[in-house]
C-alpha cells in the first residue's frame, strides 16, 4: 500500500490527493474506460461511501476524483449555477482533498461536474463533463426487476420506452417529459442523460468533450465518448422538441439558452434568468443589457459595469 | 390446400418433464396444424400447465422436443432458439392469454399503450397510426372505444380478459396459448368471452392451445382435445367424438361429472 500511496500527493488534512485511495481510483478508471468503450451502457463499479448524503452527487465525485490531476482546473455547477449550495460544497471539497485550482468560468475549465444542467457555452475536446446522476435506468419505472432491464438492454428490447411516450401523448396532447428524457446512443443503447432539462439534450449530440456519468447509490457509470450519436426518442408525428421559452433573460436578455423562474415578491412578481450564471455574467460583461438589470443589486448590476 | 398448410405449425415429441423424482408431465406428443385449436382438458394436477409452459419455451423439458414452424418456413427446436429471437416471437407470431389478466396486461399504463406495447415493440413509430390501431383492436373485443385511455384498473374482470386477447392478437400472431381464458369469470361473462374468442380464432384463422378443466369451454372452442391424467395424455380425438363418445375410464368420469342444470 505504501508505494502506492506514493503516487498520490497528500494534501492537506491528510487526505489522499482528491480523497479517495490509489486502489478505488484504479478502479473507477477501469469502469470509466470500459464506459467509453461501449457508448451508453451502464458499467457496475464499487462505489464507496462518500463524506456527504447520497443523492448529493456522491456518483460524480468518485468519477471526479478518480480523473482529477494536479493541472486540472474544476468547476461545479448545480442547476446551472456556480453558487449554490451542492455546487460549493462539492468544490469547496475538491479545494480541501486535492488542492487544484478551481474556476467559476467554463471556458477555463478542464473538468466540469454538473448536476442537471450542461453549461450554454460550446465544450470543447480538452474539457470532461462530470454528471451526477440519481437513477441511471432509463427503464426503471416502467420495469422494476433488475434483472429484466439489463435482459432488455442486452436484446435491444426498447418498446417500453415508447409506451411511457404514448402514455404521455395520450395523457397529455403531447410528450410532457421534459427532463431525463430518455436518449438512444449510436443507434445502440437507450441511456437516461441524467435529470438534465430536454433542452439540453441537443447539447450531448455530436459533442466535443467528453462526458462522464456517474451513480453513486446506484453504482453504475456510463459515459459518451466525444462526437458520439445521441439522439432523443420519439414519435414520426410528435417529433422530439426542445423547451422553448416566451421570454429573455432579465439580466443579460438572452433568448437563446434556458431560464430559470424567479419569483420576486409575494403579488405575483417574478423574472426569468439564465440558469447558467457563469454564461450570463459573461454576457453582462459583453455589454448584453435584461430589461431588469438596472434594478437588480449592485452585487449583480455591478458586474456589467 | 398448398404444402406450407399441410405441415404442422406445432410438433411436441415425447414432451416430458420431471420435479426432481415427481412428474410434470410424461411422454405428450401431438401436432397441431395452422388454424386449429386444441383443448387440453383434465383436472388440477394433470400437468395442463406445465404442459403448456413446455410448449411456450418458458420450462426446458426434461426429454422430448417441441418444433415450431417459423414465418420464414423453416421448422425449428424452439430450445434452440436464442433468448432475442424467443421473446421476438412472443411477441410478433405467439400471443399468450394469461388466466389471471393482470399477469398479461401492464396495470399501470392505459389500455391503449397495452394494446399498442406490441406494436412499439415491433418498430411502430407514429402516434396516430399506433392509436388508430388499438382502437380498432378494443372495438373488435368489444370494448368502448372512448375508454381507451383508461388504465386496465378501472375495467371489470371481463374486460381486462379481452383487452388482454386484444394485446395479444394485435401483431396478427399464427399460434396463441391460453391459461384457463375464462377462469374467474361469472357464467355469462364466460359465455360472451367464448363467443368472441370462437369468432376471431374463425376470422383471424389463428390456431390455439387452450388449457382448461372447463369441457363446455372444450367443447366449445375447441377442434380436438387431449385429455391429460398424471402427467400422461391418455386420449386424443376431435372433441365432439371423446366427449361424446369417451373411451377411457377416466375421461367417462370426466365427461359424467358436469352437472346438468
Amino acid at each position: 500500500m505504501s508505494a502506492l500511496a506514493t503516487s498520490g500527493t497528500v494534501a492537506a488534512g491528510g487526505y489522499n490527493f482528491a480523497y479517495l485511495d490509489e486502489q478505488t481510483k484504479r478502479m473507477i478508471r477501469r469502469a470509466i474506460l470500459k464506459a467509453i468503450a461501449i457508448p451508453g451502457y451502464q458499467v457496475p463499479f464499487a462505489s464507496r461511501e462518500m463524506p456527504m448524503p447520497y443523492g448529493w452527487g456522491t456518483g460524480g465525485v468518485q468519477v471526479t476524483a478518480a480523473i482529477l490531476g494536479a493541472s486540472d482546473r474544476l468547476k461545479v455547477i448545480d442547476q446551472g449555477a456556480d453558487d449554490t449550495t451542492n455546487a460549493v460544497s462539492i468544490r469547496k471539497f475538491f479545494e480541501k482533498t486535492s488542492g487544484v485550482e478551481t474556476t467559476t468560468r467554463t471556458a477555463n475549465a478542464t473538468i466540469i461536474q454538473t448536476r442537471h444542467r450542461i453549461p450554454e457555452a460550446a465544450l470543447t475536446g480538452d474539457q470532461v463533463l462530470v454528471y451526477q446522476v440519481p437513477i441511471p435506468e432509463p427503464l426503471r419505472f416502467l420495469e422494476p426487476r433488475e434483472t429484466e432491464t439489463r435482459v432488455m438492454h442486452a436484446l435491444e428490447d426498447y418498446g417500453l420506452m415508447h409506451v411511457k411516450l404514448y402514455e404521455d401523448i395520450a395523457t397529455h396532447g403531447h410528450i410532457a417529459t421534459t427532463y431525463a428524457y430518455p436518449v438512444k446512443v449510436e443507434d445502440r443503447y437507450v441511456m437516461d442523460p441524467s435529470p438534465t432539462p430536454k433542452f439540453d439534450n441537443p447539447k450531448m449530440n455530436d459533442c466535443a468533450a467528453l462526458q462522464l456519468f456517474g451513480a453513486g447509490r446506484e453504482k453504475r457509470i456510463y459515459a459518451l465518448p466525444p462526437h458520439t450519436k445521441v439522439v432523443s426518442l420519439d414519435f414520426d408525428d410528435h417529433p422530439f422538441e426542445p423547451t422553448k421559452f416566451d421570454h429573455a433573460c432579465a439580466l443579460c436578455a438572452a433568448t437563446h439558452t434556458y431560464l430559470d423562474e424567479v419569483i420576486t415578491d409575494d403579488a405575483g412578481g417574478r423574472m426569468f434568468v439564465c440558469s447558467d450564471t457563469d454564461h450570463c455574467e459573461e454576457r453582462r460583461a459583453e455589454g448584453h443589457r435584461g430589461a431588469l438589470l438596472g434594478e437588480a443589486p449592485a452585487a449583480i448590476a455591478g458586474a456589467a459595469e | 390446400m398448398s404444402n406450407a398448410m399441410d405441415a404442422p405449425l406445432l410438433t411436441a415429441e415425447t414432451v416430458t418433464k420431471f420435479y426432481g423424482s415427481r412428474i410434470g408431465c410424461r411422454d405428450v406428443g401431438f401436432e397441431l396444424f395452422p388454424g386449429e385449436v386444441l383443448a387440453v382438458v383434465g383436472e388440477s394436477g394433470s400437468g395442463k400447465s406445465t404442459l403448456l409452459k413446455l410448449l411456450s419455451g418458458q420450462l426446458e423439458p426434461s426429454d422430448g422436443r417441441v418444433l415450431y414452424r417459423m414465418r420464414d418456413g423453416v421448422t425449428r427446436d424452439i430450445l434452440t432458439l436464442s433468448e432475442a429471437e424467443r421473446r421476438f416471437l412472443f411477441r410478433t407470431d405467439w400471443g399468450f392469454v394469461h388466466q389471471h389478466a393482470e399477469q398479461g396486461l401492464r396495470m399501470g399504463v392505459s389500455a391503449g399503450a397495452n394494446v399498442g406495447e406490441r406494436l412499439m415493440a415491433v418498430g411502430w413509430r407514429h402516434y396516430r397510426k399506433i392509436r388508430t390501431e388499438a382502437e380498432t383492436w378494443l372495438e373488435r373485443v368489444e370494448i368502448d372505444a372512448g375508454r381507451i385511455d383508461e388504465r386496465p384498473t378501472a375495467y371489470s374482470g371481463g374486460m381486462r380478459q379481452r383487452l388482454q386477447i386484444a394485446r395479444n392478437l394485435v401483431t396478427a400472431p399464427r399460434l396463441v396459448f391460453m391459461d384457463e381464458p375464462t377462469g374467474g369469470l361469472d357464467v355469462s361473462v364466460q359465455a360472451r368471452l367464448l363467443d368472441l374468442v370462437r369468432g376471431l380464432v374463425a376470422d383471424l384463422g389463428l390456431a390455439a392451445i387452450v388449457v382448461t378443466h372447463d369441457l363446455a369451454v372444450a367443447r366449445l372452442l375447441s377442434h380436438r382435445i387431449l385429455v391429460m391424467k398424471d402427467g400422461r395424455a391418455i386420449e386424443t380425438g376431435l372433441t365432439d367424438q371423446v366427449l361424446d363418445d369417451p373411451r377411457e375410464p377416466y375421461t367417462q368420469l370426466l365427461v359424467s361429472s358436469i352437472l346438468q342444470p
